[in-house]
């Protein structure tokens, strides 16, 4: 299967004088699509948001491609695209203001391949009207215009399709799937059930003791 | 996968220097599309030298006396009141996570934040200042250093502030502790400005104030960045 990319060995993290995971230990090879299930509040944000390096409230280890995360975090950040709780659009910005900020942060972004990435997540003619105009789906279509635009080999997506319609779900999944094909991974949450093939699941649930 | 991972700490070499002008140039559309709440700082400002004559003595000998000192404290306070929403808005739509990931380091877009908060404050409440000497009737000699020592003072100001800011955006209530926080490192450059207005009415040389103030924008500028980027990363880890 080849190297991992990401692995994570024991990983603890407590939040409330609750533990939401104890040693929580799996791999993510490249080509992989994880999804991480459970109820509200079994943990899947916090899981992701220590996977992203946003939390350091955690114990336990990670790796990136068998390095220690803390010692390669500017790799690991170049490598990462991440889709957060909120979407970290500006409501103020339009799109395309939003999108290019974006690729400013990210070199490894083309931002000439915007206007298509925002006609591909169906906002042709939106590039030019402030976020605050569209509707939430669309806000949401904003940062999931990233995807398109990415050539980081790890996505981390927290409930990336909520309310985003049926068609888009479907792109999206698709998306997903050709990532993994190129030999990107996805880590995911999300409450739609999802068509696609070849989907591992890890249940924090039973983990959370939330079931 | 080799497609994916080949030459990306080149390309993030390349780019970096556009980084800073990405982000500057950001945070100043957002400033001025917003530009309603940057007002208020400008019109406290406003209200102070409107109103202490009214409540104290409009008596131009005793006003002129108080003026440097006014002006200057009125200033900080200005300064102090839009600190507590600079990187409130980023925390609340997820903007704040991605420059936190971004592989860019973190203190250029941290720099850019403070340098448009000071464009959009710092900066107007220099050009204003003139206005509110003479309605204070400050000697027009003083006007050159009321001037000079808020060019160099208000930066400072939003740099110690944006530390302030980046420490409490994690918490509901931030505004209260951010004034705790930075008030006492604010001291030094009230103590120093309104100085150095003091010693430009009465002829004294300006150079020794400058110099200092100068001195204290040159460590806030190079180490206020770490500081507001490592904070930022605590708030958001929290």
């Amino acid at each position: 299967m080849g190297e991992a990319l990401l692995k994570v060995e024991k990983l603890f993290c407590e939040r409330d004088d609750r533990i939401l995971f104890d040693g929580l230990s799996f791999e993510v090879h490249a080509g992989e699509v994880l999804q991480i299930e459970g109820q509200n509040g079994s943990g899947k944000t916090t899981l992701l948001r220590i996977l992203s390096g946003l939390s350091r409230n955690f114990d336990g280890e990670i790796y990136w491609r068998g390095e220690s995360l803390a010692g390669v975090m500017h790799d690991y950040r170049a490598s990462l695209l991440y889709f957060g709780h909120q979407p970290g659009v500006k409501a103020t910005l339009t799109p395309e203001e939003n999108l290019n900020w974006y690729a400013a942060l990210h070199p490894d972004i083309d931002a000439a391949g915007i206007g298509e990435a925002l006609e591909r997540v169906g906002l042709a003619g939106y590039e030019d009207v402030p976020c605050h105009n569209l509707s939430a789906g669309q806000h949401r279509r904003v940062s999931l215009a990233r995807l398109y635009l990415s050539r980081a080999p790890l996505w981390i997506l927290d409930e990336p399709f909520t309310a985003i319609d049926k068609k888009g779900v479907a792109e999206k999944e698709q998306l997903i799937l050709s990532h993994a094909a190129r030999g990107g991974a996805a880590i995911l949450t999300t409450h739609h059930e999802l068509t696609m093939t070849g989907l591992r699941r890890i249940n924090l649930d039973h983990r959370a003791g939330t079931s | 996968m080799s497609e994916m991972a080949t030459n990306k700490p080149a390309a993030a070499l390349e780019r970096r220097p556009g980084t800073f002008r990405a982000a500057l140039k950001r945070d100043l559309l957002l400033a001025f599309r917003n530009r309603r709440d940057l007002v208020n700082p400008l019109v406290f400002f406003l209200m102070v030298a409107t109103l202490f004559p009214l409540g104290v003595s409009p008596e131009p000998a005793f006003l002129a006396e108080l003026a440097p000192g006014l002006v200057w404290v009125a200033a900080l306070l200005a300064t102090l009141l839009s600190m507590d929403s600079l990187f409130r808005a980023d925390f609340e739509d997820g903007t704040l996570e991605q420059a936190l990931l971004s592989p860019q380091p973190l203190m250029l877009v941290v720099l850019a934040r403070v340098t448009a908060h000071w464009v959009m404050t710092g900066l107007p409440l220099t050009l204003m200042a003139p206005l509110l000497g003479l309605m204070l009737f400050l000697p027009a000699e003083g006007m050159p250093g009321l001037m000079l020592s808020l060019l160099l003072g208000t930066p400072t100001l939003s740099l110690i502030g944006a530390i302030g800011a980046a420490l409490t955006v994690g918490l509901r209530k931030g505004g209260m502790l951010i004034s705790l926080l930075v008030l006492p490192l604010y001291i030094p450059v009230l103590i120093f400005g309104s100085g150095a207005v003091q010693a430009a009415v009465t002829g004294l040389p300006l150079a020794g104030y400058l110099a200092l103030l100068g001195a204290m924008l040159a460590l806030g500028l190079v180490l206020a960045p770490l500081a507001i980027a490592a904070a930022l990363r605590i708030s958001v880890s929290g």
